[in-house]
């Protein structure tokens, strides 16, 4: 081996620190931080900006954490696949152990920190959603059912019910609802991708709704999560979470949101393949501002104070 | 005369560095913050006024 050879291989293996912060999935990080600064801001409880700013940190970091170890798990699976294959694991840019590494030193780092900062519930919750985003998800259902995609929801819907017991010490109906909000969401978002990335699922051996059940009863599953998903927003306009700001939204998008979803519903393979599935697409990017516009009019109605739409009712 | 080595390695690891460096310095700010709010706000709030008064 020459000196040249030795010098190639250190700089293909010595990462740099904007791989690190690739492993922790900044995208679903940003994510996490919005609804889990929306649950913390929508509790009837004042918190010191200074807890409520450290909560959602180390939040962040919990999500961050989580992300990192996803990332060891299914490095095999990122390697098969065209989305994921340049990720820094499958790509070779740090080794699977550090990522390991990573990713339980941050665990351990955001669960005692939100403990400390704000309490035992919220770090308790923060320690179990990461456990089930790993272990439940990752490791176990996400290559056995089609029904992964719902069941990962389940740990994505979880930073609003931590951002609320960080501020109040308590689970109420409110934080509850917003859970259900992300869960029946994240089922249409992922499945409306997976139509038109279907072939990299295949490769990968993931049993993808569309790869197990085949598009017609992906299509039909995404309209069925839809009509769940709007009646869970309008439910929600009963109980104080239901601002006017809130009333807007549910009335003005939720309709908008549905006739897409009923246009997925009715479309033929054919005619999803000649126009490049351009539907499933713009459903795909109504679905990220759906999710935006619902927890920021939550957020906005709980700074003007116009929460307790149901109290009026 | 002095020979140094300028090798894109040892660029990166600066960059790592600092970066590392820079968050375990924000990490030191958001504790400090929370322990001068902890204890500005919880039940050792005040306890310094009591011992100097007596």
């Amino acid at each position: 081996m020459t000196d040249m050879s030795i010098s190639e291989q250190v700089q293909a293996g010595e990462a740099g620190f904007s791989d690190y912060f690739a492993l922790l999935k900044p995208r679903v990080m940003s994510l996490v931080v919005f609804t889990a600064f929306v649950g913390l801001l929508a509790t009837p409880v004042s918190v010191h900006p200074m807890i409520a700013f450290a909560s959602i940190v180390f939040i962040a970091v919990g999500a961050g954490a989580a992300g990192t170890l996803n990332m060891w798990c299914d490095a095999d699976i990122d390697k098969r696949m065209r989305r994921t294959r340049r990720r820094p694991v499958p790509s070779g840019k740090v080794a699977a152990g550090e990522a390991l590494g990573l990713g339980l030193a941050l665990s351990g780092l955001s669960i005692v920190m939100l403990g400390l900062v704000a309490n035992l519930l919220a770090a308790a919750l923060l320690a179990f959603t990461i456990f089930f985003y790993i272990v439940i998800y990752s490791l176990w259902l996400k290559r056995v059912t089609p029904q992964n995609i719902v069941i990962g929801g389940a740990a994505g819907a979880l930073p609003p019910i931590i951002g609320w017991a960080a501020a109040s010490g308590s689970v109420s109906l409110e934080a509850w609802l917003m859970f259900a909000l992300i869960l029946v969401w994240t089922p249409p978002h992922f499945w409306a991708l997976a139509l038109f990335t279907k072939s990299d699922y295949g490769v990968a051996k993931i049993p993808m709704l569309t790869v197990t059940h085949g598009t017609k009863v992906t299509r039909r599953s995404i309209f069925q999560y839809t009509v769940v998903l709007l009646t869970i927003a309008v439910a929600s306009l009963f109980t104080p979470l239901g601002g006017f700001v809130y009333l807007a939204v549910v009335l003005g998008f939720g309709p908008i949101f549905l006739a897409d979803a009923y246009r997925i519903l009715h479309r033929s393979e054919e005619a999803a393949c000649d126009d490049h599935f351009a539907v499933e697409k713009r459903f795909f990017k109504l679905s990220l501002y759906y999710l935006f516009l619902h927890f920021g009019a939550i957020l906005v109605d709980s700074f003007i104070g116009w929460n307790g739409l149901g109290a009026l009712l | 005369m002095t020979i140094r080595v300028e090798h894109p390695l040892h660029r990166r690891r600066l960059g790592r560095n600092l970066a590392v460096g820079l968050l375990l310095a924000a990490f030191i700010l958001v504790v400090f913050g929370v322990t001068v709010v902890k204890l500005g706000t919880g039940p050792m709030a005040g306890a310094q006024g009591e011992v100097i008064s007596k």
